[in-house]
């Protein structure tokens, strides 16, 4: 075999095997959209389920989910883009910077069920919260933090340093400077990172098992001590826990997920590429 | 560079202003600055008070069940019988498995996305990539709960729900990390080396066999490491497809085709029903220990490996 065969060889063998990557991907998103779409209509959207949950909507459980990425937001934006502006405007080379770096790594690290245990331990039992929106809310916050903080400080740090330079030389302070200067043109990225973690956080199970998921609620929840039902959690149920359940409501649930975390996905990567075209330096 | 409109928006001001105005302006900033170093340093204590916590609730399984049941081959917490071998090698054969699947395919995928595809076709295949990591691994559970299960099944297993369907399930939840980390490290070859190689006569794929791969070399082992931090965490599509059962599986050919139960799936599986404060409570919160310290190890590892190369900048996010 020559080198040019060789060549050849390897680069047919190298696409093939990427086929094989990007394939499975496209098939297992046909496979839920073909299966779901028949169930998912305004009804199925809008209405609590009925029959011990083989019959009717998903409503509660689509509500508590979007009700607790909107806490996860509440808990960690200001802990995350804090974060981000003092690693990449204020901190040094010393150890404290290097400890908050392998602390970020870490917690990128640590598995979603871990974190489903702090969150019992921390905020159900210790903080005295119980099984809780607020429980599970603080629980999925800072499981996103490294997502949010790592997007938010390449944004900040993208930003080129003569803006700094030059309003820092008008006399504006530190501070100023980064509030009018370098947040605005983070700001796109940062938002990236936070519809990406957010994304991560609605289709997250693990976490909100001992926190806040409840199996069934007649009710909706009425206040953040309360309990709730989660799109996640609702699939985990419907799927494996209670029997004879009609696959359409399955697939259906599935569906819906998939298209909400999908399309947080899609718009932060939206965002981005159109952020990249309009940059203007 | 040219000026742009939000900084000529702000023009200076023409007279300094009244000192106290100043002075409480400079405290207001004071505040703002030292809650942005608050939120820095609160990642430390968030990790430390995760550790803490897992510990405090763990304790009782630590000083109760004696270490030699701990590492027992037997996990029956009805009978109070917490040996965690079963499960830690439920976690170990899906984690290989998934290794075995993912490496290949993750470098290959990233050396064709980084070296051989054009860009337009770059443009579609990352973002796709891109979906993979944000399917939700619920719905990847679902889909190998009710589609994949049964292919499996036809290899000639007794269940479909096997190592291997998890296995495979794992491999593509791993699958961004892995590509998208052994790409930088990819990009992170200077040009200049394949200019060098291809220059004295050598192909292309010699050029990446011979030279790229080989400086990535780094770049590539942190790809694998943290894919398998990412495969080792996994729950709950893992939950769903590997049939929990708490066995140590036999060695053999049929090794991947048993039904299995990892660390993960066994908290996640049993700490519902458990009574709070009870031994089988705390010996879940040691299992959390367990998984703690070694995806703890993992990413600390390959963070001083990342220090140490100067090789790839971006995290695991796609």
């Amino acid at each position: 075999m020559t080198r040019q065969q060789s060549h050849t060889l390897a680069v047919r063998a190298i696409t093939a095997v990427s086929v094989l990557v990007i394939v499975p991907i496209l098939l297992v998103i046909g496979y839920v959209v073909a299966h779901g779409i028949g169930t998912v209509d305004w009804t199925f959207l809008t209405q609590p389920p009925r029959d011990g949950m083989r019959a009717g909507g998903i409503m509660p459980a689509l509500l508590g989910t979007l009700v607790l990425a909107a806490g996860t937001a509440v808990v960690t934006l200001p802990a995350g883009i804090g974060a981000a502006i003092f690693l990449a405007e204020y901190a040094g080379d010393n150890r404290m910077t290097r400890a908050v770096r392998l602390a970020i790594v870490n917690l990128a690290g640590i598995p979603s069920i871990v974190y489903g245990l702090f969150g019992l331990g921390a905020f159900v039992l210790f903080l005295r919260f119980g099984t809780s929106i607020v429980a599970g809310a603080l629980t999925l916050g800072i499981m996103t933090l490294p997502v949010v903080i790592s997007t938010a400080e390449e944004a900040i740090r993208a930003v080129p340093d003569q803006f700094r330079t030059v309003s820092l030389s008008l006399g504006a302070t530190r501070w100023q400077t980064i509030r009018h200067h370098v947040l605005p043109h983070a700001l796109p990225g940062i938002l990236t990172g936070i519809i990406l973690g957010l994304g991560r956080a609605a289709g997250e199970t693990a976490p909100i098992l001992f926190t806040v998921a409840a199996f069934y609620l007649p009710e909706l929840p009425r206040s953040i001590f309360d309990q709730t039902m989660a799109l996640p959690y609702h699939l985990y149920v419907i799927s494996t826990q209670v029997p004879g359940m009609p696959l359409g409501m399955q697939y259906g649930t599935a569906l819906v997920l998939l298209l909400l975390v999908l399309s947080m996905t899609l718009s932060a990567t939206l965002i981005r590429t159109r952020m990249r075209r309009r940059r203007e330096w | 560079m040219t000026a742009t409109p939000a900084e000529s928006a702000v023009p200076p001001e023409p007279t300094a202003p009244p000192r106290a105005a100043r002075s409480s302006r400079l405290l207001a900033e004071r505040v703002i600055e030292a809650a942005i170093a608050l939120a820095g340093v609160s990642t430390v204590v968030i990790v430390a008070l995760i550790f803490l916590f897992l510990l405090r609730e763990s304790t009782a399984a630590f000083l109760d069940v004696p270490l030699r049941q701990l590492m027992g081959t037997r996990w029956y917490p009805i009978e109070g019988l917490f040996g965690f071998l079963p499960l830690i090698a439920g976690s170990l054969v899906v984690t290989i498995g998934a290794v075995v699947i993912a490496v290949p395919l993750g470098l290959i995928t990233a050396i064709y996305l980084g070296e051989i595809a054009p860009p337009s076709q770059r443009e579609v295949l990352k973002p796709i990539i891109e979906v993979l990591a944000g399917i939700p691994s619920i719905v990847l559970g679902f889909v190998g709960w009710v589609a994949l299960a049964p292919l499996v099944q036809q290899l000639g297993a007794t269940t479909g729900l096997t190592a291997l369907t998890g296995s495979l399930i794992l491999a593509y939840m791993a699958l961004p990390t892995i590509i998208s980390i052994s790409e930088d490290a990819l990009y992170a070859v200077p040009k200049a080396y394949r200019d060098g190689a291809l220059a004295i006569g050598a192909t292309q794929w010699q050029t990446i066999w011979r030279v790229v791969l080989p400086a990535a070399r780094s770049g590539i082992v942190i790809a694998v490491m943290l894919g398998i931090g990412r495969a080792i965490g996994e729950t709950m599509a893992v939950m769903m497809v590997t049939g929990n059962a708490a066995n140590i599986p036999a060695l053999g050919p049929g090794l991947f085709l048993q039904p299995v139960r990892t660390m993960t799936a066994t908290i996640a599986a049993e700490m519902g029903e458990v009574q709070r404060g009870s031994l089988h409570y705390s010996t879940l919160f040691a299992i959390g220990v367990v998984l703690f310290v070694i995806t703890f190890g993992i990413n600390y590892v390959a963070g001083r490996l990342i220090g140490a190369s100067g090789g790839p900048r971006r995290r695991g996010q796609l």
